[in-house]
């Protein structure tokens, strides 16, 4: 490394945060891309489980917060790609390296959605723990990313208050719906709990090195657990893994996540990867003509 | 495409912040996506739209001659007081 990006590394290190047309390492800003493009694919490839409900939610005002939340979504992909086009990659190229299977999104988003009860539980869980990770974002040591996660924060802890009150309806209902809840829970648990990723120490984080993340994956991890298994508890539902607990000092344990489950998912070999990728590629097909219109014209 | 950068109001009478920036192919599409991406909840009271080669960055406001007589950090003036104090409390005596 040389002294100019000993004196970044340093910098960013000690809290400082870099702006677009600052000088910034090579590797720095490969990072940057490749962490914050997934980000982006990840909050499209995220509206299509939900997406299908939007048509058998059980009321006309679920049906509307369902549709909110996915126009919420596929903004906070917008102003994603458009921080990613900033560093120097286009967002044509980003979809066409999302539909082509060659970039990455995450894993829960591969999976399918059987029930309303996974509805709940995506918008409740899912988005909880995806706002511990967002809200650590907040720091990042570059700036432009930085500032769009205040508003994507801000509308994710709606999704959330969302996810739970459809929880919470169901749970007071009939048996068959909690039952609903807790099959969702059940399904939900191994992907959730493989949501943060391995275990790696921050200090080997390449991401946590320069900065870009703020904490490290068990510690998110750490802070989902604290934050949400006693609410999910006082619900009278069950966790489903006998080794869940909390210790005196304050650490849950819990049993091992399927990690090669994990990889396999995230490389492109989910039960439903290849389903909503076709999906989006038709997508990005079937509205080809109205980008070529409107560049037209405006050109 | 034009990126326009985004500044918005909050409430009035405060400041525009910086919010974010958009690409558009035209300033009427541009205002749709800000006005869908920063104000569709009412979290704005204005938006400011600005395209970006409009703008003029300065920066390197550099202090050669060490100016500090025109800053508050120019007057540390506790260890001045504390001695006037004393001064002062040994004059009553």
């Amino acid at each position: 490394m040389s002294a100019r990006e000993q004196e970044f590394l340093a910098y960013v290190q000690d809290g400082g945060q870099v702006e677009t047309g600052d000088w910034m390492p090579d590797e720095y800003r490969a990072k940057l891309i490749k962490f914050i493009e997934m980000h982006g694919n990840s909050e499209l490839m995220g509206v299509l489980p939900e997406r299908e409900w939007i048509l058998r939610a059980p009321t006309l005002q679920r049906k509307l917060a369902l549709t909110a939340k996915v126009q919420d979504e596929v903004g906070h992909a917008q102003l994603i790609y458009r921080v990613v086009e900033d560093l120097g990659k286009p967002r044509g190229a980003c979809l066409d390296d999302l539909v082509s299977g060659r970039a990455k999104f995450h894993n829960v988003f591969h999976y399918p959605t059987k029930t309303w009860g996974d509805v709940g539980v995506i918008a409740w869980l899912v988005d909880a723990a995806a706002i511990i990770s967002q809200k650590a974002l907040l720091k990042c040591s570059y700036a432009p990313y930085a500032r769009i996660m205040k508003k994507i924060c801000w509308e994710e802890s709606f999704h959330i208050l969302h996810g739970r009150d459809v929880v919470l309806t169901l749970m007071n209902g009939t048996d068959e719906q909690r039952e609903l809840v807790q099959e969702a829970l059940d399904r939900w648990w191994g992907p959730l709990m493989q949501f943060h990723g391995n275990p790696i120490s921050r200090d080997e984080d390449p991401m946590y090195l320069w900065r870009i993340k703020s904490q490290g994956n068990e510690e998110a991890r750490q802070g989902f657990l604290d934050g949400y298994v006693p609410q999910i508890w006082e619900l009278g539902l069950t966790v489903p893994d006998p080794k869940l607990r909390k210790r005196d000092d304050g650490v849950w344990e819990y049993s091992e996540p399927d990690w090669s489950e994990l990889r396999h998912v995230v490389t492109g070999h989910g039960p439903r990867t290849a389903e909503r990728l076709d999906l989006r590629r038709a997508a990005r097909e079937s509205s080809a003509w109205v980008r070529q219109v409107v560049l037209a014209e405006a050109a | 495409m034009t990126v326009y950068e985004v500044f918005r109001q909050e409430r009035k009478g405060q400041p525009f912040q910086h919010a974010g920036a958009l690409s558009a192919p035209d300033p009427a599409f541009a205002e749709v996506y800000a006005r869908e991406q920063y104000g569709r909840r009412q979290e704005s009271v204005a938006l400011w739209l600005v395209p970006r080669d409009a703008i003029e960055e300065l920066g390197d406001f550099v202090d050669e001659l060490g100016r500090t007589y025109h800053r508050v950090d120019g007057y540390p003036l506790k260890e001045k007081l504390k001695e006037a104090r004393e001064r002062a409390a040994a004059r009553a005596g």
